[in-house]
């Protein structure tokens, strides 16, 4: 399948062509996707640092996936909003770029992740009866996390 | 490598030009110009400071909406503080030695730089936020271990935390875009005086 002609479009769009005009705008929107992440992370380490044994643990792990939620879906929202828009102004480069494709691996596999197996686990008290599975659920989503933002550093570079 | 002699010749006189000049020489150093040049050095020492980056304002952000009552009301204010905080601690340091090895590769533009110099002071008023919320406010705070919404003061400092804390980021990330730098001329004067350039005559 050649990609080529929809990442020209995509190019092409006036988002992309206003960001790549403006001297404040890519920098800007860049920023805000910074801290997003930045959000993301803690959301996801309070959950994960739980399950690993080395953070909250006098606490429930539903508890804390509660507390944790919105701040994840609220991040996760505000990455996609600024990264569309940063995408659209480079989306050439990123169709060649293999950092950009690592992350958008990682960004499917992790979100899926979270919201499908990680929420289970967090919602009963499997995770007392079986903390092993806890235990690599943290360190997958770790991982993938790590990922995304290996990914998202390197595109910058190349 | 791009030389700064220029900056260096033109900070003639007063309290700049010994830092000016120490650090363009610091620059010039082997191994500041190695790690400058270096193909992967550099990136991956960067890549590790944005990753603690994360983990660091995370686990701070965590603690600060605490502060504030936004997330797990449910759960003891010092308990957070005790079971989080380390993680904050051990990824700040990690952030100091990478962001130390980065300030050594490019070390005068980074010194003149203004965004670099808007990030030191936006740290130094977050460390001071803590040395005071730790000293003044904590301790009530932890005696009565607070559950819901933490006192006023508590919020306060949570917010103001947040706030520099995410100004540290921003500032920190514009230190690689060039609009200020004291090759680039002519700059407002304001710009000149707070990045301790003194362009010549010829770049006006």
């Amino acid at each position: 399948m050649d990609l080529l002609p929809l990442f020209q479009w995509f190019y092409a769009t006036p988002i992309g062509e206003g960001i790549r005009n403006s001297t404040w705008l890519f920098p800007v929107i860049e920023a805000l996707h910074l801290l997003g992440f930045g959000v993301t992370v803690g959301a996801a380490l309070l959950v994960d640092l739980r399950l690993l044994g080395v953070g909250l643990n006098k606490q429930p792990v539903a508890r804390l996936y509660a507390g944790a939620q919105p701040w994840m879906i609220g991040s996760v929202i505000v990455m996609f909003a600024s990264g569309v828009p940063l995408f659209l102004s480079e989306s050439i480069k990123c169709l060649y770029s293999v950092p950009f494709w690592i992350k958008m691996a990682s960004l499917f596999l992790v979100l899926l992740f979270t919201f499908t197996f990680l929420r289970r686990a967090t919602e009963t008290d499997a995770i007392a009866k079986r903390p092993h599975a806890g235990q690599v659920a943290a360190i997958i989503s770790l991982v993938l996390w790590f990922g995304v933002a290996w990914g998202g550093r390197l595109i910058g570079f190349s | 490598m791009r030389r700064h002699g220029r900056s260096l010749q033109t900070a003639r006189d007063g309290f700049g030009m010994s830092f000016v000049d120490f650090f363009a020489q610091l620059g010039e150093s082997s191994w500041s110009v190695d790690l400058h040049e270096s193909q992967y050095a550099y990136s991956i020492i960067e890549s590790i400071h944005v990753w603690t980056m994360a983990v660091f304002f995370g686990s701070i952000l965590m603690v600060d909406l605490r502060l504030l009552g936004w997330t797990m009301r449910k759960v003891p204010m010092s308990e957070v503080a005790q079971r989080v905080l380390p993680w904050t601690i051990g990824a700040f340091v990690i952030m100091v030695i990478t962001g130390t090895l980065l300030f050594y590769a490019i070390p005068l533009r980074s010194y003149q730089s203004l965004w670099f110099r808007t990030k030191m002071v936006l740290l130094l008023l977050a460390g001071l936020n803590i040395w005071i919320f730790h000293s003044r406010v904590y301790p009530k705070l932890a005696t009565a271990d607070v559950d819901g919404v933490p006192p006023k003061a508590a919020r306060i400092a949570g917010a103001l935390s947040l706030s520099l804390w995410i100004g540290v980021i921003v500032t920190g990330r514009m230190i690689a875009y060039n609009w200020f730098d004291c090759d680039r001329q002519p700059q407002a004067a304001i710009v000149n005086f707070l990045t301790s350039c003194e362009p010549t005559e010829s770049e006006h």
